[in-house]
């Protein structure tokens, strides 16, 4: 994480993550990953991409399309239909140097990994006191909003959140998903890649095809404004934002920040944040008991609490089995729902 | 109705259960110094396990798996690999261990609370630490020979797991990749024929474990886990396989626990004294004592001779082992990440806190 120092303080010196217009590609958020993926091979030979239909496939989302005719399949293997498995070769390998980069199909088949990320990939550098290392990175698309299949919605970010010697990532834009996966694999320790899938494909931005990463430790502020704090992550951004500049009608201006590091939390942005507009929602798509909302909020209370000119809001998912495709909007929270919540802690008095 | 396959388990012995020889040995086990090196680690794993098992009495140690009555199968796995081989183990491989160069006072660490008992080096550099949650280390192994056929290295991997692992999905999920991807990689299990108080019987209906490997298409051994000259011949087959990148291999090592699962067990809740009794009389230390006796390379005077240096040496090991000092309490967050995330500072700074309160008695 040190390789980082040179970072702008994010609270003095707001970065968006969005880069300037040269030598650009533009590319979704999914041919983004895909453009880091390739860009980490090409410049380091010890990363390899493993994982279910990555090969020829180019995986189900072809976040590895292409990959497999051009670094061999020495280097993207297609692994047998077993993720308990993919995690524990994904360890070994990373005690040997290599940088594996592994996915897992969908975030809703991660479960079976568990086991090995928290009781092998997070303690290694611990329990062998720094002798072996686990520089690897998973990763998985989460989230809902894509009309899938029952499993294939859930956000549990919170499950590795709460877990010492991990760090979880999740980029909101194609810019931060190019600049956040170059570091997360070039990061020593393990990373927990969570992708939004919904925001796969809905956007395309310039990436400059570069190699460089951005900062996993800090929040990015993408809009500034002294009002209210509004802070999300992954997909639920779009909403965010989208609230933002409904709420600028009202003449309320909003700092939208993305957390983007889940762990560890960047509660310094967080805090300067709130210290100047006094107000804060916080969304997110996980059901909303012991989210990563509940900790944000615990934190500024521990830390903020006398900046508060309201109560904290949360907008999230309910507590609740996610439903199938046909109710899952009912779900989502929305940008109505931020909007009211917004509306609310403004009015508070 | 014709055969689809057709498979058949070898079971490899060569001496008795009384030490005679049953065959001729193969000629690389032909080597009187071997036969006698193996005897004299046998019986430093054996002082060695006793100590530490006594420690734990006398409230100086945490709780420990002793291998009693297992040590051949150790002592075979660490005289078969190759120095730049990695060993991968479980809980109960103390005897491949020490001969991997982990010195005695480290596993006593691991054991006795210290995450400093994992800091290998010489052989086991890049070995793995011990491994508590069953079956897991396998697919570990699995990763580390994935990296050795990535970079066209000639390096073995070795695992070991216990009877009761082959029940993991784990263990069935990299025997499975082992076969596909033609690992360079070798699987022991130490059949001691009980899982903390569940029976062999009682894991699964095969009739061995070592067909477990047909399903995966590679090859299965079972051997006499007591017998030293049979687990040599089986390992080094097994290794000479994985160098020369044909396979892997899976060896069912038939053995015995004479022990209890660990200090936290007593095996008298769930084993007759008949079956205990029964176990000994197969046990490895007395079969190749009686062999070399018979072979004239051994003699009372040497035993009594190697017992005082074994318990000379453990002692030592024992005398660092206590007067090592405790980590400082930050120690926790200093290995946690290569560089302590900001969030964790004012947390690391409280525990350097509350522990000096804690000196001071407060």
């Amino acid at each position: 994480m040190t390789q980082f120092q040179a970072t702008p303080e994010p609270h003095k010196n707001p970065i968006s993550g969005e880069q300037p217009e040269i030598e650009t590609t533009k590319a979704t958020l999914v041919e983004a990953i895909n453009l880091a993926l390739a860009h980490s091979m090409q410049h380091d030979e010890n990363v390899v991409v493993l994982g279910e239909d990555v090969g020829t496939n180019g995986g189900v989302f072809r976040a590895t399309v292409d990959l497999k005719s051009e670094f061999g399949l020495r280097r993207v293997m297609d692994t047998p239909l077993a993720e308990t498995l993919i995690a524990g070769i994904t360890i070994g390998m990373a005690s040997q140097g290599l940088k594996p980069v592994c996915e897992i199909q969908f975030m809703g088949f991660i479960y079976s990994t568990v086991e090995h990320i928290v009781s092998h990939a997070a303690r290694m550098r611990n329990r062998t006191r720094g002798r072996l290392t686990c520089p690897m990175v998973l990763r998985a698309p989460y989230g809902g909003g894509i009309h899938a299949p029952e499993h294939h919605s859930e956000s549990t970010e919170a499950m590795f959140a709460h877990i010492p010697g991990l760090q979880v990532v999740v980029p909101s834009s194609p810019a931060r998903a190019y600049g956040l996966l170059i570091s997360a694999i070039q990061s020593p320790d393990p990373v927990i890649f969570l992708e939004p899938k919904r925001i796969y494909r809905s956007v395309k931005q310039n990436i400059v095809n570069n190699g460089e990463g951005l900062p996993l430790e800090t929040c990015f502020t993408l809009k500034q404004g002294d009002d209210i704090t509004l802070i999300s992550w992954g997909a639920m951004i779009q909403e965010t934002l989208e609230a933002a500049t409904k709420l600028e009608e009202q003449n309320i201006h909003a700092d939208v920040i993305d957390v983007a590091s889940i762990k560890p939390l960047d509660m310094t942005t967080i805090l300067a944040s709130v210290e100047r507009t006094g107000r804060c929602v916080i969304i997110h798509e996980a059901a909303k008991t012991c989210g990563v909302g509940a900790e944000i909020s615990a934190q500024i209370a521990e830390k903020g609490l006398l900046s508060l000119l309201a109560p904290i809001a949360r907008v999230a998912g309910y507590d609740t089995i996610m439903p199938y495709y046909r109710n899952e909007d009912y779900y989502m929270p929305s940008t109505q729902q931020i909007m009211e919540a917004a509306l609310k802690t403004m009015a508070f008095q | 109705m014709k055969i689809a396959a057709d498979f058949t388990i070898p079971y490899y012995q060569y001496l008795s259960d009384e030490g005679k020889p049953l065959d001729s040995f193969p000629e690389q086990l032909c080597n009187t110094d071997l036969w006698v090196r193996f005897y004299k680690h046998m019986v430093l794993v054996r002082t060695f396990d006793q100590k530490v098992v006594a420690l734990q009495r006398t409230g100086q140690m945490g709780t420990y798996p002793s291998s009693l009555g297992q040590e051949a199968i150790g002592s075979a796995v660490g005289f078969s690999m190759a120095s730049d081989d990695v060993f991968v183990p479980y809980y109960r491989d103390q005897a491949t261990q020490l001969l991997r160069g982990v010195p005695m006072e480290d596993i006593m660490r691991y054991w006795g609370g210290d995450e400093r008992g994992s800091v290998f080096t010489g052989d086991a550099k890049e070995d793995f630490p011990t491994c508590v949650p069953i079956a897991t280390q396998i697919t570990h192994a699995a990763g580390i020979a994935t990296a050795f056929k990535v970079r066209r290295q000639r390096r073995a991997v070795v695992t070991t797991c216990g009877d009761g692992a082959t029940s993991r999905g784990d263990f069935s999920e990299s025997l499975n990749l082992a076969g596909t991807w033609q690992l360079p990689m070798v699987v022991v299990v130490n059949n001691n024929q009980w899982a903390i108080s569940v029976r062999r019987e009682e894991q699964t209906a095969a009739e061995t474990i070592a067909q477990k490997a047909i399903s995966a298409g590679i090859e299965g051994i079972q051997v006499d886990g007591n017998d030293p000259i049979a687990l040599l011949h089986v390992l080094n087959h097994a290794l000479e396989k994985a160098h020369n990148a044909k396979g892997p291999t899976l060896i069912e090592a038939i053995s015995y626990r004479l022990c209890d699962h660990t200090t936290a067990d007593d095996a008298t809740r769930y084993r007759s004294a008949e079956e205990l009794s029964k176990g000994w009389e197969r046990e490895p230390i007395k079969r190749l004592q009686n062999f070399l006796y018979g072979k004239k390379l051994w003699d009372e005077d040497q035993e009594k001779q190697l017992i005082a240096s074994c318990k000379e040496q453990v002692q030592s090991a024992v005398e660092v082992y206590t007067s090592i000092e405790s980590e400082p309490a930050e120690a926790m967050f200093d290995y946690l990440y290569a560089d302590l995330p900001q969030a964790l500072e004012e947390q690391r700074a409280d525990v350097i806190h509350k522990a000096s309160n804690m000196r001071r008695g407060a």
